[in-house]
C-alpha cells in the first residue's frame, strides 16, 4: 500500500469529510495518486484519523459519485481517474469567474491590461 | 441488520422515569448516548441489559429478543461499566478462570494478548490497578468472549487525555469487523465527537434526538444575534434560544439551509456539547 497522506484538522471550518475529499482529488489531479492505485478501507482510515466510520463513508461516496474511487465489493476501493476531466473543467470555470470579477474591477477602475497581467504572473509564480 | 433495536422502553421509578424510549444502534457503528447527569442514561443501559425489570417495551439484539429466557445473546454483549464488578483481590488471571467457567465462547489465549497489549499484568491485584487500567481490563474481559456489541457506561469518565486517547485506539480496532457495534454512555462529548456515527440525546428519560453525528456537526448552526433578527429566526423548524442579556443563542436544526437567508447573522457549526446545552437550558416555541 502506498503512503497516503491525510492531515485533518479539527479547528478549521471545513467539515471532515470535506477535508477528505479535497486532499485525495488534489493528489489525484497532481498525479501523484495513479488510477488503480488502492487507498485504506473506510475503517482502517477512520482507526487511523480517529474519526467515525460515517464520516469517511460520506467522502468515499462522494468521491465515488465524482469519479476519483471506484469501489469494488471484497477487494476495497481505488484510485479513478475517470473524474479528473470534468474537475478540471468545473476548476477552470471558477477560476474565470475570478478572473471576469477581476477584470470588472480593473477597467471600471481604470487599472491596465498590462498591470493586470503583471499581477496574475507574479501571483501564480509566487504560490508555485 | 441492527445490532441493537430498543423499542418503547419504559421503566417508572417513584421520582424518574424512562418515558418511551425507542433507538436503534446500526451493526458496524458506535453510538454515542448524551444526557446530563440523572438523565437516564445508565437506567436505560440497565434496561437493555436486562438488569431492571421494564414496565414495558422490547429489547432485540442482533434480531433477537433479549429476556430472562435469552441467555445466548448474553455471549454476544460485553458490557463494561464504570467500576469493575470483580472483587478487588482478584488478579487478571484469577478472573479468566472465573470467565472460562461464566462464558462459553472464553478465550484465554485472546485475554493473554489483551492484557499485554494494555500493558496489564497478570498477577496485580485489582485494588493495586489505576482508573484507566481498570477499564482497560473490563474492556479486555468483554472483547475476550467475543461479543460483537459492547455497551459501556461512562468509560472515558474520570480518566486522563492519555487513558482516553488509548481507549479510543481499541474501540476503533474492535470496529475494524463491521459485525461489531458499540453503544456507549459519555457525558465527555469531545471524545463521542471523534468517533461516534450516531448520538442519541436523552433528557429527563425521554429521547429528545437520535440522530447521524455528521449531522448535527455539520447542518446544524447556533447563531448569536440581537432581538431584530431573533424575532425572524425563532420562528425557523424547530429554534430552540436563550435570552442572555447581552444577545440571543438560537440553536438551528437547518440552519446549514438557512445561511443564504440570514446573510447578516454569523452562523457557527455547534458543539455537542453546546447542542446538549441548548437544549437542556433553552426554551422552544
Amino acid at each position: 500500500m502506498i503512503f497516503l497522506e491525510i492531515i485533518i484538522s479539527s479547528k478549521t471550518n471545513q467539515p471532515i469529510y470535506e477535508q477528505i475529499t479535497s486532499q485525495i482529488k488534489a493528489k489525484v489531479m497532481s498525479g501523484e495518486l495513479k488510477q488503480g492505485d488502492p487507498i485504506p478501507s473506510m475503517r482502517s482510515l477512520a482507526k487511523s484519523l480517529h474519526i467515525s466510520v460515517i464520516t469517511v463513508q460520506r467522502a468515499y461516496e462522494d468521491l465515488q459519485r465524482d469519479g476519483f474511487v471506484e469501489t469494488t465489493v471484497g477487494r476495497g476501493s481505488f484510485i479513478s481517474t475517470g473524474g479528473t476531466e470534468f474537475y478540471q473543467e468545473e476548476r477552470q470555470r471558477q477560476a474565470e469567474e475570478h478572473l471576469m470579477q477581476a477584470t470588472e474591477i480593473a477597467r471600471s477602475s481604470g487599472i491596465s491590461l498590462e498591470k493586470l497581467i503583471e499581477l496574475l504572473t507574479m501571483f501564480y509564480e509566487e504560490n508555485e | 441488520m441492527e445490532a441493537l433495536e430498543i423499542k418503547n422502553v419504559t421503566k417508572k421509578y417513584n421520582n424518574f422515569t424512562l418515558d418511551n424510549v425507542s433507538f436503534s444502534v446500526p451493526q458496524g457503528s458506535i453510538m454515542g448516548l448524551i444526557g446530563e447527569n440523572g438523565a437516564g442514561k445508565s437506567t436505560l443501559i440497565k434496561a437493555v441489559l436486562d438488569l431492571v425489570n421494564k414496565d414495558s417495551g422490547e429489547v432485540d439484539i442482533y434480531g433477537k429478543k433479549h429476556d430472562r429466557k435469552a441467555k445466548e445473546i448474553r455471549e454476544d454483549v460485553g458490557v463494561v461499566f464504570d467500576s469493575l464488578h470483580y472483587h478487588e483481590n482478584l488478579n487478571p488471571s484469577q478472573i479468566s478462570q472465573i470467565s472460562a467457567l461464566t462464558y462459553k465462547n472464553w478465550d484465554e489465549k485472546a485475554f493473554t494478548n489483551y492484557l499485554s497489549a494494555f500493558k496489564l499484568n497478570e498477577k496485580s491485584k485489582i485494588k493495586t490497578m489505576s482508573k484507566g487500567m481498570k477499564m482497560k481490563l473490563g474492556i479486555a474481559i468483554a472483547l475476550s468472549h467475543k461479543a460483537k456489541l459492547l455497551i459501556l457506561d461512562e468509560p472515558t469518565a474520570g480518566l486522563d487525555p492519555v487513558a482516553r486517547d488509548e481507549l479510543l485506539d481499541i474501540f476503533l480496532d474492535f470496529m475494524q469487523d463491521e459485525t461489531h457495534s458499540i453503544l456507549i454512555s459519555s457525558h465527555i462529548t469531545t471524545d463521542l465527537e471523534k468517533v461516534a456515527d450516531y448520538i442519541t440525546f436523552i433528557h429527563e428519560g425521554k429521547v429528545l434526538l437520535s440522530k447521524p453525528k455528521d449531522e448535527l456537526l455539520y447542518d446544524y448552526r447556533i447563531v448569536r444575534c440581537g432581538e431584530s433578527d431573533f424575532v425572524e429566526l425563532k420562528e425557523e423548524e424547530g429554534a430552540v434560544w436563550r435570552k442572555h442579556d447581552y444577545q440571543y443563542e438560537v440553536l438551528l436544526p437547518t440552519g446549514k439551509m438557512l445561511e443564504s437567508k440570514y446573510t447578516s447573522c454569523e452562523m457557527e457549526r455547534p458543539t455537542i456539547d453546546e447542542i446538549m446545552l441548548m437544549y437542556i437550558k433553552g426554551e422552544r416555541s
